[in-house]
């Protein structure tokens, strides 16, 4: 509907400038400044340098580190996510509403709490410490606990996208399906999967950026040992901490290049397939 | 973050009870619930018992000596009121930012939608650093306030503004669909009745648009609690005067004081808890409300 058309709902011309003026503002101080700053701090010293910032073996190692962190807990939450969708979607259930509400439950637990009960499961002096010492198995201060706390806190994005849209969509389809014979593998692939790829999609992109992004759950159970257990939000805190700004700022170059990757995959999504995302998307 | 809710509508049993669930010809039920509960418990539910057994190992004596520390209750102060500071200024902003982009068309609003959504999407680290930057003495922004006497940078009101990034597409998003679904005949029935503008928004838009804009703040402030990358760096962490709770817990943490750690981690989690339940609360009025109308 265009707002042109109707007279009553159009604001005094100061007002209209107000708001322009207050809303572009406050994301220009916000948002806009932060990123431009990344940038020029980054090229500060000449694209040469930059580029020789970002050769250093430890970041380069903290990339492949944040890489198979990802590569893990990613594909491991898209599972989570489908099984709970279809659970959750597809099927009437008692106690359904609190078991929603504990899928969620990560997004209200600080970082460093989400990073922090780990050490206390298996830790030195956590439940399990003493056992897994013995069997000389790392956790903590090791790939395994950066893995776990960075599926804590993205755990609930692929299911949060999926669920209300599953819900949305009903059992109709799927059911004419079971009819016709085909079994839950069959189900799956050919009616559901199809109508749910796209939310999929825009689930697993904001579930990556968020793991590969994370830094104060993985800062705690890391130990921060370089060239071993840095992630590159990790690595960022390092080069900062030594004043080194050019290595930290084209570190972080690399982390908001995702972001905007990530913003622009996301928007194209909401523009291009919004009668496939759920509801709260369009 | 309204999508849960909304969903939880249709889980309402028939009004004669069923038994555990409603009969369905699909299969694979029993394998999701089964693997969605034993992934849920063993990444979340679990290591956040024990984080409860951690505490509750203590006697209350030994309790209160770790909450009633000068040090600990400055910490707690700082991050509420930050928090609530940056989830206010984020409700009036964000009020602005939605009445943008529902209500004008302008070139780049696009554009302007999807960077909103970039605090989500910016790791909390290269946030916290560029802010730093931005507000230290020398930078773009910080340098027009050093001459009046005012540090941003490494003082409390730099621990607000990173809070205002990290919360500040909480209330845009949930107020922009509350906005776009909103009558316009309301608006323009007041009008007719003689309402100026100003009249009309305060009496007829602003109450409809306040439980959403509560729901944002909510949202935002219990995010500005947890929130620890992007302060780090920007609030100089001096103990009592710009250290934040989760910092202490981490500090707490690298000094093997893991007990210490779960007392304040807790006290944190509970209040945050009780948060979240108001927001449950209102969120389902909100839902009756739009029933009905």
């Amino acid at each position: 509907m265009d707002r042109r058309d109707r007279p009553a709902l159009r604001d005094p011309r100061w007002a209209r400038g107000a708001i322009f003026v207050g809303g572009i503002g406050f994301l220009v101080l916000f948002v806009v400044l932060p990123l431009a700053t990344v940038a020029v701090e980054a090229f500060a010293k000449g694209f040469e340098l930059y580029l020789h910032a970002l050769n250093d073996p430890d970041t380069i190692s903290a990339i492949q580190m944040t890489l198979t962190v990802a590569a893990i807990a990613v594909p491991l939450n898209c599972i989570f996510g489908v099984a709970a969708a279809w659970a959750f979607g597809k099927f009437e259930f008692r106690g359904k509403t609190i078991l929603l509400s504990l899928i969620d439950l990560p997004f209200s637990v600080s970082p460093v709490i989400a990073g922090m009960v780990f050490l206390l499961v298996f830790g030195l002096q956590g439940w399990f410490g003493g056992w897994l010492r013995e069997h000389h198995i790392k956790i903590v201060f090791a790939l395994p606990g950066l893995v776990l706390a960075t599926i804590f806190v993205t755990l609930p994005f692929v299911a949060r996208e999926l669920i209300p849209l599953m819900q949305e969509q009903g059992t109709e389809e799927e059911e004419a399906a079971r009819m016709l014979g085909a079994g839950g593998f069959r189900i799956f692939w050919s009616i559901t999967l199809p109508n749910i790829k796209w939310a999929l999609l825009y689930g697993v992109l904001l579930c990556n950026a968020r793991a590969m992004g994370e830094f104060g759950a993985v800062s705690v159970v890391s130990g921060h040992i370089r060239g071993l257990t840095n992630t590159l939000p990790l690595q960022v805190d390092i080069l900062y901490n030594e004043y080194n700004m050019v290595a930290a700022f084209a570190t972080a170059s690399l982390l908001a290049g995702l972001a905007l990757i990530t913003l622009a995959a996301k928007s194209f999504l909401e523009w291009r397939y919004a009668d496939q995302l759920a509801l709260t998307r369009r | 973050m309204t999508a849960m809710t909304a969903t939880a509508v249709k889980a309402t049993p028939d009004a004669a009870q069923p038994p555990f669930r409603r009969w369905s010809v699909l299969p694979g039920f029993g394998p999701a619930l089964g693997f969605t509960l034993a992934y849920l418990s063993l990444i979340v539910l679990i290591p956040l018992a024990a984080l409860f057994l951690k505490a509750a190992q203590m006697d209350w004596a030994s309790i209160w000596g770790v909450l009633a520390n000068p040090r600990v209750f400055a910490a707690f102060r700082l991050t509420f009121l930050a928090s609530a500071i940056a989830a206010a200024i984020n409700c009036i902003f964000g009020l602005v930012i939605a009445w943008l982009l529902v209500r004008y068309r302008f070139w780049g609003r696009r554009i302007v939608d999807a960077l909103v959504d970039l605090p989500f999407a910016l790791p909390t680290a290269v946030a916290g650093v560029s802010l730093s930057a931005l507000m230290a003495k020398n930078g773009w922004v910080g340098s027009f306030f050093a001459p009046l006497g005012i540090d941003i940078a490494y003082a409390p009101p730099g621990i607000v503004v990173a809070l205002i990034f990290v919360g500040l597409p909480f209330v845009v998003r949930t107020v922009q669909p509350v906005l776009q679904d909103f009558e316009p005949e309301l608006e323009e029935a007041a009008a007719t009745l003689g309402a100026d503008r100003w009249v009309t928004f305060i009496r007829i838009t602003l109450p409809a648009l306040a439980p959403a804009m509560l729901t944002g703040f909510a949202l935002a402030f219990a995010r500005a609690i947890g929130e620890y990358g992007s302060v780090i760096f920007i609030a100089g962490n001096r103990p009592g005067l710009t250290e934040i709770v989760p910092l202490l817990i981490v500090i707490k943490l690298e000094e093997f004081d893991y007990r210490g750690a779960a007392v304040i981690a807790v006290a944190s989690l509970l209040i945050s808890f009780a948060l979240l339940i108001m927001i449950n609360i209102l969120q389902r009025r909100l839902g009756r409300h739009h029933d009905r109308g």
